[in-house]
């Protein structure tokens, strides 16, 4: 009775919160009602048994996808407002078109009956005195190890597509050209003088910045106005390996 | 076939399932502009999806339903990652998720 109890909790509130996930006026409401969604299909799956799955339902869903989707609702600027313009229009469609199938359902399920011989079926069981969780491991990690596999890498391929899809050339911040930064040596930035004693900077010329400038090893318009890369002293030449009049950064 | 349901059977949990699944339709009919909640339409029927399959193990006494909603969630899980980047990158390059604007296959 009482397990009856709480599945008709769930159950319920399962279904009220996926409705108004369907209907809500701010996609933000909508994501919350999702996650309480997860959390009470989540009990659905305690009541059944599958202790590892509600957990790994509540882990990944509401810890992880649910989040995704506040993540992107409110990072999207959109005027979700004028998104439900049509809704008036669209309602009476989706209403008819859901019943027909509900209809279907109950159809299906009315004129369905299980085979006499179910039990004869070759199940797969746990192993006595196992926990869920464990039994769970031990037919993954045997019968279904290569599906098991094969998961891991669509999740990797998902992982990198998502990744190759959002990434983007941001045009500011300063960032070096790794391999040009590699191929500076010590003779393009550090020049040696010979200062006399008793004179200051100011008779040597001030201070001096590098001749060939730190440009070189930026990538090209990441380093601020490149107009003038080179402010003072004229580029020497012999030592530098980079042409001197290619202190833009660019190419070679 | 009432095995590990208990007093409660599988017909209600298949009517929840059933419930859920018209439910997450009727959603993306619903919000047919609104590309996210389309998205989160999908995820209800693949809850509905996961629900009959626990219910089904859970009667059956066949683990293999528990391990294949597992699948469902590692392939849900990539699917929404996948799809909320796609409706980031045209926000992005479009300005709009509407899905009436979504004319080209070119982002």
């Amino acid at each position: 009775m009482m397990t009856q109890i709480v599945f008709y909790v769930f159950a319920t509130v399962l279904v009220l919160s996926a409705g108004t996930v369907v209907s809500a006026r701010n996609p933000v409401h909508s994501v919350l009602f999702l996650i309480l969604a997860f959390f009470n299909a989540a009990g659905l799956f305690l009541v059944a048994g599958a202790e590892f799955l509600a957990m790994i339902l509540v882990i990944v869903y509401v810890g992880a996808v649910a989040v995704l989707f506040l993540f992107v609702v409110m990072m999207l600027d959109v005027r979700f407002a004028q998104m439900r313009e049509g809704l008036q229009r669209y309602a009476p469609f989706g209403a008819a078109v859901g019943l027909v199938l509900l209809a279907e359902l109950a159809l299906a399920f009315s004129h369905w009956q299980v085979a006499q011989d179910i039990g004869s079926v070759p199940h797969v069981v746990a192993a006595p005195g196992r926990t869920n969780t464990a039994a769970l491991g031990d037919v993954l990690y045997t019968h279904y190890i290569f599906l098991f596999e094969s998961c891991g890498l669509v999740l990797l391929v998902a992982m990198i597509g998502a990744i190759v899809l959002t990434l983007r050339e941001r045009p500011m911040g300063r960032r070096q050209n790794i391999d040009r930064q590699h191929e500076r040596t010590v003779t393009d930035t550090l020049a040696m003088m010979t200062v006399p004693l008793g004179q200051g900077v100011a008779a040597n010329g001030g201070f001096r910045r590098p001749e060939e400038s730190y440009y070189i090893a930026s990538v090209p318009g990441s380093y601020g106005v490149t107009a003038d890369p080179v402010p003072q002293g004229k580029p020497v030449e012999g030592p530098l390996k980079h042409g001197a009049d290619n202190h833009g950064g660019l190419a070679q | 076939m009432t095995g590990g349901l208990g007093s409660i059977g599988i017909g209600p949990y298949l009517t929840v399932s059933a419930i859920l699944l018209v439910l997450g339709v009727f959603g993306i009919f619903l919000n047919r502009k609104n590309v996210i909640i389309i998205l989160m339409s999908i995820e209800l029927i693949l809850l509905s999806a996961n629900l009959n399959f626990v219910a089904f193990s859970s009667a059956l006494g066949d683990l293999s339903g528990q391990v294949f909603t597992l699948f469902v969630l590692t392939i849900a899980a990539a699917e929404s990652a996948i799809g909320l980047a796609i409706v980031t990158v045209y926000f992005r390059n479009r300005g709009s998720i509407e899905v009436e604007d979504i004319t080209m296959m070119k982002g």
